[in-house]
């Protein structure tokens, strides 16, 4: 049955509910292909196959419920499989984000987007690799060994989400959970050839997800097309009471229109076109914005001008902002911890053991910008040039419904290629971290192959709240374009 | 922007790190590249620019102060590597004494 794991998420629900096959079926085949493929990819962190299987008859025992009584409450998204990003709470299975000082870790509770979409019927099937605590753009940075790109295995598949991406990219699971910080969903479906949106800030509730910058982090949901992503994302976005910053906003429903596109506004930002980008995304990008010219979106140039200093203003805030939220990891009340005969050598020498390198340079940077006598000439500055980045988006979106752009200035690239540099590996977020310091949505997808054969990504950044937007704008340019469809070698 | 030794070990300091010598020597050069980066936003004229306080401008939720159920205490406990009397057990801050509960 390995051929189910191939198949779309609308196609797995339709076989689902003209009774083809069984939640248990489809959740072997995805099992199966995984474990295929997991001793070359390394996508998961915890693979949950019994519990999966078990949670795949509950929902067939559902299905058949509704068979016989079509009044049966029938859940959304009932049988349908969903991989976890580690860095959300699912209750009963451990959760590390990516590091050594969460080992043995299991939550006593679970995160809203996740609750929603149980309480859809999905299927979990376990918990997917990340940078740890989600800081990265590589999977590198995962305490429990890197996630290969299924494009190229000497290649990364992006990070932090490069689990999930991986997963999706690949054929073990129909969907998968992210979360983007600085791009971290974007990135890697950019990476991995497939579709990832990262919603409005405030949009999915963050009760549940392990927090490393506050007012950037997004829950975000990865697919193989927009078309299978939207009903994900309609389930697991809206107010909860949980999260302080969750919006009061209602989720409309979603119509994705037939794709016909006129109308759309779509800017192209001039600043997001740069040298030293490889010349095959700007033309894979150049030809999809065309390609949505052709069925019917206006298309003019565009300014952000301050897109240049979204880099440092990410690079001060959101590790002022961990190296909060990170003093909570101190060996008191989950973890390990080290012996220590005190309780101040206890918290250095558990933190100094048990965070690695990426985690600690990050905490130690987003310290200094806070301290004495530094915070006003980083943090503080940073927080202002953070408002020019917001109202460059917001003069933007008075002209235009959409930005086109591409999602990093390169395909994926080899291991070790800037691990040694932390500048330079800062550089790959160049074109996704404004959408983050914005709070505004941005929805990846494939546009093209380099020469190599890598997939190249386009993301679509809107007004807030404007999801809805880039997954018809996307849906459209699926319809009459393929690159959706193309799988990696490594199935 | 050059920052010395002196402060990447306050600076560990401050942040509960227990750093190697290989480490304070590689962060002081690394943040030092990272913050010279940085420098180039003081060059930029903020005045009269307001800070960003939230991504967006969302009304506070203020929940109505109600007392409502929350998890088990033994829940919360589980996950501790030590507890006596549910309660966190740590060691002390002042003088030694052993630790249960620690990794050897």
């Amino acid at each position: 049955m390995a051929d189910l794991a191939d198949l779309s998420l609308q196609d797995c629900l339709t076989g689902l509910r003209a009774g083809d096959f069984s939640s248990r079926e489809l959740t072997a085949a995805c099992l199966e292909q995984t474990a295929r493929l997991e001793p070359r990819l390394h996508a998961y962190i915890t693979l949950a196959t019994e519990w999966a299987l078990e949670q795949a008859d509950a929902a067939d025992r559902q299905w058949a419920a509704w068979r016989k009584d079509s009044s049966a409450p029938l859940p959304a998204l009932l049988g349908l499989p969903l991989a976890v990003k580690d860095v959300l709470a699912v209750e009963g299975l451990p959760c590390t984000a990516g590091s050594r000082i969460l080992e043995g870790f299991r939550p006593p509770y679970t995160a809203t987007t996740v609750a929603r979409l149980r309480a859809a019927g999905m299927v979990i099937t376990g918990k997917t690799n990340t940078d740890e605590f989600a800081m990265g753009s590589t999977t590198e940075n995962s305490a429990y060994g890197p996630t290969r790109n299924p494009w190229d295995t000497a290649r990364v598949p992006g990070g932090s989400s490069g689990g999930s991406a991986a997963a999706v990219a690949a054929g073990m699971v129909p969907a998968a959970l992210g979360s983007d910080t600085g791009g971290s969903v974007r990135q890697p479906a950019a990476f991995c050839g497939i579709t990832g949106l990262k919603p409005t800030y405030g949009r999915c509730s963050r009760f549940g997800l392990i927090a490393y910058g506050s007012s950037l982090d997004s829950v975000g949901v990865f697919a193989r097309s927009a078309a299978d992503l939207t009903p994900v994302f309609a389930v697991m976005a809206g107010y909860d009471p949980l999260d302080a910053t969750s919006a009061q906003r209602s989720v409309p429903q979603i119509a994705l229109g037939a794709g016909d596109l006129r109308g759309l506004r779509i800017g192209v930002p001039d600043e997001y076109f740069i040298d030293g980008i490889q010349p095959e995304v700007e033309a894979s990008v150049r030809a999809a914005v065309a390609q949505m010219q052709a069925l019917g979106a206006n298309v003019r140039r565009v300014s952000l001008p301050h897109t240049g200093y979204a880099l440092p203003v990410y690079y001060l805030i959101a590790p002022a902002e961990a190296s909060a939220n990170l003093a909570r990891f101190d060996g008191v009340r989950y973890g390990p911890r080290d012996s220590s005969a005190s309780v101040a050598e206890m918290f250095r020498r558990t933190r100094g053991e048990r965070f690695g390198a990426e985690v600690k340079r990050r905490i130690m940077l987003g310290t200094y910008a806070l301290s004495a006598g530094y915070y006003d000439a980083y943090y503080a500055q940073a927080q202002k040039v953070r408002t020019l980045i917001r109202a460059d988006f917001e003069a933007a979106f008075v002209d235009v419904d959409v930005i086109a752009a591409p999602v990093a200035p390169s395909t994926a690239f080899r291991f070790g290629e800037h691990s040694e540099d932390p500048l330079a590996m800062y550089l790959e977020d160049v074109f996704t971290l404004p959408a983050n310091l914005a709070g505004v949505p941005g929805l990846a997808f494939p546009v093209g192959q380099d020469a190599a054969g890598l997939p190249v990504g386009m993301q679509l950044m809107a007004a807030p709240f404007a999801e809805e937007t880039l997954l018809r704008a996307a849906h459209a340019y699926q319809q009459t374009t393929d690159w959706h469809l193309r799988r990696p070698p490594a199935q | 922007m050059s920052l010395t030794r002196e402060e990447v070990e306050h600076i560990a300091a401050l942040a509960r790190l227990d750093l190697s010598a290989e480490e304070i020597e590689r962060y002081q050069r690394q943040l030092s590249d990272i913050l010279e980066y940085a420098a180039r936003l003081q060059a930029l004229d903020t005045s009269g620019v307001p800070p960003t306080a939230s991504a967006l401008a969302l009304a506070p939720d203020l929940r109505a102060d109600e007392a409502r159920p929350g998890l088990p205490r033994e829940r919360l406990l589980e996950n501790a590597p030590a507890v006596t009397d549910a309660q966190f057990h740590v060691p002390p801050a002042l003088g030694a004494a052993t630790l249960p509960g620690a990794d050897e």
